[in-house]
């Protein structure tokens, strides 16, 4: 018989024993429970909490591939500059692949294998079943952490992320803070020299160090925290070859899954598209700032304040993180209203965050964390107002 | 015959476990996330805190009696304030690098939680001896996490105990460093306190299922 078979039977062999939870979460990640509800209401929907979960992957399955690619094409264009000369040509090569598969797989190995096992430990000890949740998190966390991450520090976060960002609160759908980024801003407070600086973006930047054929690799906001130029044009950050985390850099490819995402319905465009006009309104505040003449050049903000604001949407991670992390069902705002202003706060807050903290000079992180914490803030009173509103109407009606 | 009654001796191992002042009543937690960084700074503000206490709790059951009750806080106040004030001499007489280290946080002890609420919840009611019990108790029983936390906060984010280092030279890469270990800079950081402190009250509840409120 075939697998689908296999895996029942091995299910009906574990039932009632305590490592069921794990032998039914194979089961059904793989095919529809063969068992139905008896009683009560029957709800028979195709988009069950791992489709939809599955359906995200979907959309960030091309941002890894190019990923993979971008690894390997930044490392030999950090050696050779030529290369950045026609990036189209030089980028889809077996050279690039090879090299980027060697160093990103290992990274998605890592989270999914640490994520699911902690997930699978959790689900036999507790008796529940295990919950998908981490499927999509296992995806996004190596695509936010630079290439060169050490694999043990990434186990540690990964347990860390899991247990105290989501096991703690309950599990999936009971976490305050979204899960990839919890493991993201670990890293980031732990291992500060391994998620920022010039050194780790460009694979192998780090062990060059200070011989003779060094290569870095500074990304744009990085250069522009810091006052430098950078050779790279607004179309290299369009279409993504510049460094930066592993699947963050191609806004193209975002905006691909952005719209795959919106036309599934799995992603909210309310949150997206408030961020964005958030993240507008902040780069046009500064942008006035320095055309007001108040920032002068030579001043430590001048800099970032100066790129024209749109710029924003493609440099740096804030377009990975409003389309794929801002969007998160269980960390975000419920409430239709709430999303506005959740999503516009990220994206005000996080090129606020870009400016005004060189040293961390991303702030999409940042960003999407606090505003996890205030989204209950928010449905609250925007609910509260709505219950206002209504009485205040059945009043009117009743007098 | 027994050192202590089994009352009196309840008086001090409560604290230590199940009803003890960080984990369960959570009080005292902000000097458990500012001095927690280095163990030797964890161990100093322990038994600063024991000593402020021990002898504070015998004062106040001692003057039970003949403070009103309308200015009691404020006599309290004092009390502690002229413990610290000597604790804060004898480390700057005896150990001046320490007290420069834990600086304002020895003085803040006056603003301990757990202090007040021990002269109020017991020396106010009880004997000297007993209250001096229950002093040494909660002291202890703060000074534990104090110093569980210390450790872990000092052996994964300096990779030292006591200032010696024990994992080997993170600069010379010897130890486990040789191998690519690193330390972690986050558990330098106040909100790792809270998680460790967090996990501390995860384990304790595990174990003891009474303990979990509804």
């Amino acid at each position: 018989m075939g697998l689908k078979q296999n895996l029942h039977k091995l299910k009906e062999k574990y039932r009632g024993t305590k490592m069921a939870p794990a032998f039914n979460a194979l089961h059904t990640f793989l095919y529809t429970p063969n068992e139905t509800t008896h009683s009560g209401s029957h709800v028979r929907v195709v988009d069950d909490l791992k489709r939809t979960m599955n359906t995200v992957i979907m959309a960030l399955v091309p941002c890894l591939i190019f990923g993979i690619f971008n690894a390997g094409f930044q490392h030999y264009a950090a050696i050779d500059a030529s290369l950045r000369l026609d990036p189209l040509a030089n980028f889809f090569t077996w050279d690039n692949f090879i090299l980027g598969a060697w160093t990103v797989l290992p990274l998605v190995l890592i989270s999914y294998g640490v994520g699911l096992a902690v997930e699978f430990i959790f689900a036999v000890i507790k008796g529940h079943e295990v919950e998908e949740g981490y499927l999509v998190t296992g995806m996004l966390v190596p695509l936010i952490v630079p290439i060169d991450i050490p694999l043990w520090m990434l186990t540690v976060a990964v347990i860390f992320g899991v247990v105290i960002g989501k096991e703690v609160f309950g599990g999936t759908g009971m976490n305050i803070l979204n899960p990839a980024l919890t493991i993201r801003a670990f890293l980031f407070f732990a291992y500060p020299t391994w998620m920022s600086g010039d050194k780790v973006w460009v694979h192998g930047a780090r062990d060059m160090a200070g011989q003779p054929d060094a290569i870095s690799g500074e990304t744009i906001l990085g250069s522009l925290a810091q006052n430098q130029e950078h050779a790279y044009s607004i179309w290299d950050s369009f279409w993504g070859f510049i460094p930066g985390s592993v699947g963050e850099t191609s806004t193209f490819l975002i905006l691909l899954g952005a719209i795959f995402l919106i036309y599934t319905k799995i992603g909210s465009w309310r949150i997206m598209l408030s961020a964005v006009i958030g993240a507008l309104t902040m780069g046009l505040i500064f942008n006035g700032v320095v055309n007001a003449g108040w920032i002068q050049e030579g001043n430590s903000f001048y800099g970032l304040m100066s790129e024209t604001f749109w710029h924003h949407l493609v440099i740096g991670g804030l377009a990975f993180g409003i389309v794929y992390m801002a969007t998160d069902p269980v960390t975000g705002s419920q409430t239709n209203k709430g999303k506005w202003y959740y999503g516009f706060l990220i994206g005000f807050i996080s090129v606020l965050i870009r400016v005004f903290n060189p040293a961390y000079p991303e702030g999409v992180m940042l960003a999407i964390l606090l505003m996890n914490v205030f989204a209950p803030t928010i449905d609250h009173y925007v609910i509260q107002g709505n219950v206002k509103k209504r009485m205040k109407r059945l009043k009117a009606k009743t007098a | 015959m027994a050192l202590l009654s089994k009352k009196d001796s309840k008086l001090i191992l409560d604290p230590l476990a199940d009803n003890n002042p960080i984990t369960i009543q959570v009080l005292g937690i902000c000097s458990a996330l500012a001095i927690t960084a280095q163990l030797k700074a964890s161990i100093v503000m322990a038994i600063s805190v024991l000593a402020v206490m021990g002898i504070g709790n015998v004062v106040i059951s001692l003057m039970r009696n003949i403070i009103p009750s309308k200015i009691r806080i404020i006599v309290q106040l004092v009390v502690v304030a002229a413990l610290v004030i000597i604790v804060d001499q004898v480390l700057k007489a005896f150990a001046y690098s320490l007290s420069k280290e834990l600086s304002v946080f020895i003085g803040l002890i006056i603003t301990n939680c757990i202090i007040m609420g021990r002269f109020e919840a017991f020396a106010l009611a009880n004997g000297p001896w007993r209250s001096f019990l229950d002093g040494i108790g909660n002291a202890a029983g703060y000074g534990l996490i104090l110093v569980i936390v210390g450790f872990f906060r000092e052996l994964l984010g300096s990779g030292t105990l006591l200032g010696y280092q024990v994992l080997g030279d993170p600069i010379q890469k010897t130890g486990i460093y040789a191998i690519g270990y690193e330390n972690n800079g986050f558990m330098l950081l106040s909100p790792m306190a809270l998680i460790i402190v967090g996990l501390i009250i995860w384990v304790q509840r595990a174990r003891n299922k009474d303990l979990i409120e509804e």
